[in-house]
């Protein structure tokens, strides 16, 4: 059953950037837009499972750190090789200035 | 530096071979490698993507090709086309291997577009096929220099040094590179290919092999047409006459250094080099550093050098120091394969890791 989870402070997260969050055996990657929103993916490429949480955040764009494949983080979509399978995403709001995640 | 003689170990270059099947089973394949400890903000800075030094840099390309191929236009019947031909073809046949290397990272430009556009010109003049070499530089990045894995190791053990030798001259490449490509557009991928390019890639791969092969032919048709090999000399020609550059600085890369670590600082160097071969290179001569952070764009790489070299071996002062460093660990090789050359780290770096060596994997495994 989904639960919401308290990752971490939304100042922890610079603007257009992205940290690492471990939770129950799992780790996922908490991005902060360019417009102050925040998000969350599953935190390993679908590719060769690299941690997302070293790549380099781009407006809407998570890039890979080691074969530079590209996601848009809001949805998940991969959009173009190396990488081919979508990330999957999880609902994300921020309360008292702490990022809480939905996950399952 | 000292150099290392391991336990003798068959090697199976084929990446659906023994030592492929190996490389998975003890752990090599895919696994997780040493990276310097750069600050996040810092890495972050670094990694920043900016359109102006790579259209710059793509403009001086373009304008030297075109300045060069229509200077050996005009003294085409001359003595004079050969300097103009020359420039032509190291710009044509060795600065496009380095663009099609940046822009399939993606990290050329910060403007997607053009990153492709180059990355498909590139490709067409090195006659890679620009879906097929995207994966293979993939694996290339994932299992640097694993016997079995990587589908780029240029110099394989023990060494072909007349093979090594003829590279310069981009015989053995061409004869590779236009075979693949007719066979790719004709009847599709063969069985490695396969192996590294996911099924949803394998028809953009034809289509892309049908588009090179068709220009080719054009090419020779219109050079029969005319009667003049000028038309071959300027497209697809520079593959062999151009090709030494892109050579002489490659093969550097990870040549005589181990195989099968996952330390970059093993099986990859670093050499400083005179301008003109950095911007023909745009900057990979700066290897150990672009292979643990291949985020970080061509031009900002002269700064991580900087932040990271006091936890690398030292960099090679010349070409010219590399090669004569190469040779005599190339010679060896040939009695005892398993001989490499081990750089040291200077007292600043981190040391090597034992588990990072391919023996103490193996042994572990046995």
């Amino acid at each position: 059953m989904a639960e919401w989870v308290e990752a971490c402070a939304a100042e922890d997260i610079d603007e257009e950037d992205v940290v690492r969050f471990d939770h129950a055996g799992r780790t996922y990657a908490i991005y902060r837009s360019p417009d102050d929103e925040f998000f969350v993916t599953d935190g390993l490429c679908t590719h060769e499972k690299v941690h997302l949480a070293d790549g380099l955040v781009m407006d809407d764009i998570i890039e890979c750190p080691k074969h530079n494949g590209r996601f848009n983080y809001k949805t998940g979509e991969a959009k173009g090789a190396p990488v081919c399978v979508n990330l999957k995403t999880y609902p994300a709001r921020v309360e008292d200035g702490r990022v809480m995640v939905e996950l399952d | 530096m000292t150099t290392a003689a391991a336990g003798k170990i068959k090697r199976d270059y084929s990446l659906v071979g023994e030592s492929a099947r190996r490389a998975v089973e003890t752990g090599l394949a895919s696994a997780e490698w040493y990276h310097t400890d750069i600050p996040r903000k810092v890495m972050k800075e670094l990694m920043q993507r900016s359109d102006g030094p790579a259209i710059r840099d793509t403009i001086v390309w373009a304008a030297v090709q075109i300045i060069s191929a229509a200077g050996a236009i005009y003294f085409w019947g001359t003595w004079w086309c050969v300097p103009f031909f020359l420039v032509y073809g190291v710009f044509y046949a060795s600065a496009s291997d380095s663009r099609w290397h940046e822009c399939g990272h993606g990290t050329a430009f910060r403007t997607r577009w053009m990153n492709d556009i180059v990355y498909q010109i590139a490709s067409f003049q090195l006659m890679r096929n620009p879906v097929a070499w995207r994966w293979s530089h993939a694996r290339h990045h994932t299992d640097t220099i694993i016997v079995g894995r990587d589908a780029e190791i240029a110099v394989m053990r023990p060494p072909d040094l007349l093979k090594a030798a003829l590279m310069f001259t981009g015989l053995l490449d061409l004869r590779y590179s236009l075979p693949a490509l007719f066979r790719q557009a004709i009847f599709g991928l063969n069985a490695e290919e396969k192996n590294y390019i996911p099924e949803m890639e394998h028809a953009k791969a034809v289509v892309a092999a049908r588009w090179h092969v068709a220009i080719y032919v054009a090419t020779v048709a219109v050079a029969i047409a005319f009667g003049t090999w000028l038309p071959i000399l300027l497209i697809g020609g520079p593959r062999i006459y151009g090709t030494w550059h892109m050579v002489l600085t490659g093969l550097l890369q990870h040549i005589g250094l181990a195989d099968d670590v996952t330390d970059h600082r093993l099986n990859s160097r670093t050499v400083y080099m005179n301008p003109i071969s950095r911007f023909i290179y745009w900057n990979m001569n700066y290897h150990v550093e672009h292979h643990m952070f291949p985020m970080v764009p061509y031009h900002a790489l002269p700064r991580l050098h900087e932040l990271m070299k006091h936890d690398l071996p030292e960099p090679n002062p010349s070409i010219w120091h590399a090669y004569r460093e190469v040779f005599p660990v190339l010679l060896r090789q040939l009695r005892y394969e398993e001989f490499f050359l081990k750089r040291e780290l200077p007292p600043t770096a981190k040391p090597y890791r034992d588990e990072f060596h391919r023996l103490d994997l193996l042994e572990a495994a046995e």
